[in-house]
């Protein structure tokens, strides 16, 4: 059987377990193409003995009984988790080189569940940018084209990797982190399914970080139910993650009734943007009317603050980033620049910043250290700190008012072309965020659904906010837009 | 209870110059290593001394990924300094960054508590002498992480980084202006670190620098200091130059005496003194700018997100508070008014609490005044001649105390106590059966003395003629007697009955 890769979590599960395949078998498909895909960009660095070894000890599991539902699934991993013995670069040539000896906590929990590893997936650099144009590895591509224009187009980003290999098949799921949108973005912009949990849910420890406030693991999997059992998995309290939450986690697969009736979903009026697309207008229509018809009551309501999210998004992060990746500095790990004659500590900082960081991140780094300098940090930091608490009070707001979940799409837009935003101010990059950077604001659950295509026949997503911790009926939903959606649609294979 | 004694403020230090006379006003911020085994945000060791880079776990190294757990073990003795110092303690505080570049810093950032420190407003008592004292008032600790050690001086072409201290806690212990004089600044470190090692939060050792100071000095004159005291308005002071990181409370003395002369040079010459940080040159006694006001670092400050707030509980400073020893002020005040002893011998005897512990153990169920005479006189004198301290005496409490009992029995005069003491110090045993042993118990069977008196005038007859005119000369014939007795009778009992039997 070659086809295995196109597999879903569960559909491979249910197969080892029936005996009707093996975790190596399952590997191999994956393997082979994700040798077949290198024009995808997607995979960064392969590691088929690792990945083979462990699909071994997964059949043994199996063999034996003792098989949680991971157990034997092969995944990528986005090269922001730290992998032990295996190059953890976040993307960037400031971590040329360098290979963790530590495991982090989610990769390890995978692990521990017998998931079996691929290799590291593309993103963005240091997770900054929502095209994957910003890897030092070069550009992941979407797998999707826009009808038979062979331009390449963006995964989106920061997973832009993670989304090109789940949506391509070339693993079953993958991880992804979410700082402003980098699950739901590119999940959304490649036909699959992308989970942010809530802030704490899942642990930074081990993760490359980018916005600590902000940054959160999760899956990146071609179905809901898919998302509910590798998040399962990845969730729960690490007590090496001070900002981690003591709380169980429950199987959300088991809360998947796709009943909600009596759901009150609320759809905010302030997002509906000035020159939205009509498509994204509909697709937002139709997805209210499709939980409507599953039972759901569709309500109006207001997220009065959302439209200082994105400029507070762009104080917050960067701030966070330029403080966080001051530890890049050529003296202990990764890439440190040649050093001229009589150049000394400051030469070295300097050289080594200049060579290993990429634009993006630098303006970043600029833009972070401004706001948060003698003179600018209140009327940048502390503001944006302010209408952040504003943010996360409107959505209190409407959650204690009875709204279960909010509908949103996830793009402005359909994926674009590679390129074609090269020349662009970087604020129009940023816009991508502008319906997801709220969710991490506020700390909520928020999960991308693929639920439609445009005219071009790219796939467009919709977005569901839940209420914090209450992952599973948030999947619950999205497991009813799923189903009504009846998104089936696969990309053509070019490469 | 009375929980110190009564005293009064020093004055201030006054330096005359040629424009009349000016005044120094001082504050210091203390950095005190917390006691504590494992580093503030990682279990690595603190142990000082081990092999470079041995005591460094992944997050000291600021790999990537890598996070910050607080040690609850540093909250609690930060709490404990905080209740030590009679200051208020916030049940609420965060930890901030402090963002600077420096190899012996991996992060890239200092983990401090800028906003909202763990301590607030506190005191210190600063003795100057017997009811002399200045109240320092305390203005907060925070607690934070150290920086590494980065050594130039091992090759001609590189730096080395150390990155075993990375990471270990410190508490800032900020004072307010309050400090008026060099000798009152060096008796506030000392004050400080004697209250710490009370606590047993901060081991005090300034030689391995787990305890140095920043002394921030400005001078002004005379009579601004009270203005700015009645207001809090800083302006009535001068401006200030703040001298870093020293571990010597001579260097801080001098530190001061040179920094307070440069400023009132630049003052009198008609100039102004520049806001800067300088350092203190121990060789050539002189500080230096180090940056200037233009140089100084924008730290950037914002809240560390990888921690959330450190909020605990009323009933846990409860606790903690219930584990509090006597502290200086109070062992003192109590030595004073139940031993009847000088305020000095107090000092002497609580300037450490084993001293104290040492002392009590003796003076228990004893003559506290004879107790603290042969604890500070005798045994400290004796250690002292060895260097040695209370916790290498070779001496326990048990054998000076009894000691102590056979000179109240009259067993032994105080002369043979000495040589006892000696014996005991040089070779051990129990007091009591050397002196048996050895044949030292004074005489007191008066039947005895009294031969020895008749036999000594007996042979003497033309020398007690004398002594019935001069009645002085009687303490001849008690010199007689206690040289015949081998020294051994009671002196009082000799003095007695040679005054009886000379008819004195």
């Amino acid at each position: 059987m070659s086809d295995l890769n196109n597999l879903t979590i569960a559909e491979a599960r249910d197969k080892l377990r029936a005996g009707d395949t093996t975790a190596v078998e399952l590997t191999e498909a994956c393997l082979s193409a994700i040798d077949a895909a290198d024009a995808l960009g997607a995979f960064v660095h392969k590691t088929p003995e690792i990945a083979l070894e462990r699909a071994k000890a997964a059949d043994a599991r199996i063999q034996a009984g003792d098989a949680p539902a991971m157990c034997g699934i092969p995944v990528g991993i986005k090269d922001l988790f730290c992998t032990k013995g295996v190059a953890s670069q976040a993307a960037s040539g400031i971590l040329e080189g360098f290979k963790p000896e530590y495991e982090s906590t989610v990769s390890q929990k995978l692990a521990d569940d017998g998931a079996v590893m691929l290799g590291k997936l593309n993103m963005d650099e240091f997770a900054m940018g929502s095209s994957n144009e910003t890897s030092v590895y070069g550009n992941a591509v979407n797998p999707w084209r826009r009808g038979n224009d062979d331009a390449a187009l963006t995964p989106g980003g920061s997973s832009g990797g993670s989304a090109s290999a789940v949506a391509a098949d070339l693993c079953l799921a993958a991880t992804g982190t979410d700082t402003g949108g980098s699950i739901r973005q590119p999940a959304a912009f490649t036909g699959i399914v992308g989970l942010k949990p809530t802030y704490g849910r899942c642990s930074r420890w081990g993760i490359v970080a980018f916005a600590s406030s902000l940054d959160q693991a999760g899956p990146m999997t071609k179905t809901v139910r898919d998302a509910a059992i590798m998040g399962t998995a990845m969730m729960g309290h690490d007590p090496k993650d001070s900002t981690s939450a003591d709380l169980p986690v429950p199987d959300f697969e088991a809360m998947l009734t796709g009943d909600i009736k009596g759901k009150k979903i609320g759809i905010p009026a302030e997002y509906r943007m000035d020159g939205m697309p009509e498509e994204i207008e509909k697709l937002w229509h139709d997805g209210a009317e499709m939980l409507k018809d599953a039972g759901a009551e569709i309500v109006d309501i207001t997220l009065p603050h959302t439209k200082y999210a994105l400029p507070a998004y762009y104080v917050v992060a960067p701030a966070e980033a330029s403080s966080n990746l001051a530890r890049y500095d050529g003296v202990r790990y990764g890439h440190r620049a040649k050093l001229a004659q009589g150049d000394g500590i400051v030469q070295m900082y300097e050289k080594t910043r200049a060579e290993g960081f990429g634009p993006e991140v630098k303006r970043r780094v600029m833009i972070g250290t401004y706001v948060l300098s003698a003179g600018f940090y209140d009327a940048y930091y502390n503001r944006a700190r302010k209408v952040r608490a504003l943010i996360k009070k409107d959505f209190e707001d409407v959650f204690a008012a009875g709204v279960d979940a909010i509908l949103t799409p996830a793009t402005p837009s359909a994926a674009f072309g590679l390129g074609e935003m090269a020349d662009a101010d970087p604020v129009q990059m940023y816009l991508n965020d502008v319906f997801t950077v709220t969710v991490n604001l506020a700390g909520l659950p928020g999960i991308s659904v693929p639920a439609g295509l445009d005219k071009q026949g790219l796939p467009l997503g919709l977005q569901l906010i839940g209420r914090p911790w209450e992952e599973g009926d948030l999947l619950n939903t999205a497991y009813a837009l799923e189903a009504a959606a009846g998104f089936v649609s696969k990309p053509v294979k070019w490469w | 209870m009375l929980d110190h004694l009564a005293y009064e403020a020093p004055k201030p230090k006054v330096i005359a110059g040629a424009t009349g006379d000016w005044e120094l006003v001082i504050g210091l911020e203390v950095h005190a290593q917390v006691a504590s085994k494992a580093k503030l945000f990682s279990g690595a060791s603190t142990t000082f001394g081990a092999e470079p880079n041995s005591n460094v776990a992944f997050v000291d190294a600021a790999m990537p990924g890598m996070l910050p757990v607080i040690n609850e073990g540093c909250v609690a003795l930060a709490v404990k300094t905080g209740l030590g110092l009679k200051a208020e303690i916030n049940l609420f505080s965060a930890f901030d960054r402090k963002n600077y570049f420096y190899p012996d810093l991996p992060q890239g950032y200092q983990i401090s508590q800028l906003y909202h420190p763990i301590v607030g407003e506190g005191e210190v008592i600063v003795d100057m002498g017997p009811g002399v004292a200045r109240r320092v008032r305390i203005e907060r600790i925070h607690l934070e992480q150290d920086a590494g050690k980065s050594i130039h001086d091992m090759d001609p072409h590189m730096s080395f980084v150390d990155l075993n201290r990375t990471g270990v806690a410190l508490m800032e212990i900020v004072s307010r202006p309050d400090i008026r004089g060099p000798e009152e600044a060096a008796a506030y470190v000392g004050k400080l670190r004697q209250i710490l090692r009370y606590l047993g939060t901060c081991d005090g050792n300034m030689q391995n620098g787990n305890l140095r100071a920043d002394v921030n000095v400005s001078v002004c004159r005379p009579g601004d200091y009270e203005k700015y005291q009645e207001t809090q308005d800083f302006s009535h002071l001068g401006t200030r130059c703040e001298i870093k990181n020293m571990n010597s409370m001579r260097f801080i003395q001098q530190a001061i005496e040179y920094e307070a002369r440069r400023q009132i040079a630049i003052l009198e010459d008609g100039g102004s003194v520049d806001q800067e940080t300088r350092l203190f040159d121990p060789d050539k006694g002189e500080t230096r700018t180090m940056r200037s006001k233009e140089e100084a670092h924008d730290y950037r400050y914002f809240p560390c997100p990888d921690l959330l707030p450190l909020e605990i509980e009323q009933g846990w400073v409860d606790d903690i508070a219930a584990t509090l020893p006597e502290l200086p002020d109070e062992k003192k005040a109590r030595f004073v008014n139940d031993f009847g002893m000088t305020e000095y011998d107090a000092d002497v005897l609580t300037a450490e609490a084993e001293n104290a512990a040492y002392f009590e153990a003796v003076a228990e169920g004893r003559d506290g005044k004879l107790a603290a005479n042969w604890v500070i006189n005798e045994l400290f004198g004796r250690l002292k001649r060895e260097d040695h301290g209370i916790t290498e005496s070779p001496v326990n409490p048990a054998q000076l105390g009894g000691i102590l009992d056979l000179i109240a029995k009259g067993d032994i005069s105080g002369k043979i106590a000495k040589d006892l003491f000696e014996i005991v110090y040089t070779e051990g045993g129990d007091p009591a059966e050397i002196v048996e042993a050895r044949g030292m118990k004074q005489v007191t069977d008066t039947g005895a003395i009294e031969t020895a008196v008749e036999q000594v005038i007996a042979d003497n007859p033309a020398q007690v003629e004398k002594a019935k005119q001069n009645p002085k000369l009687a303490g001849w014939f008690v010199g007689q007697v206690m040289k015949a007795t081998g020294g051994k009778a009671n002196p009082k009992a000799v003095n007695e009955i040679v005054a009886a039997k000379l008819g004195l």
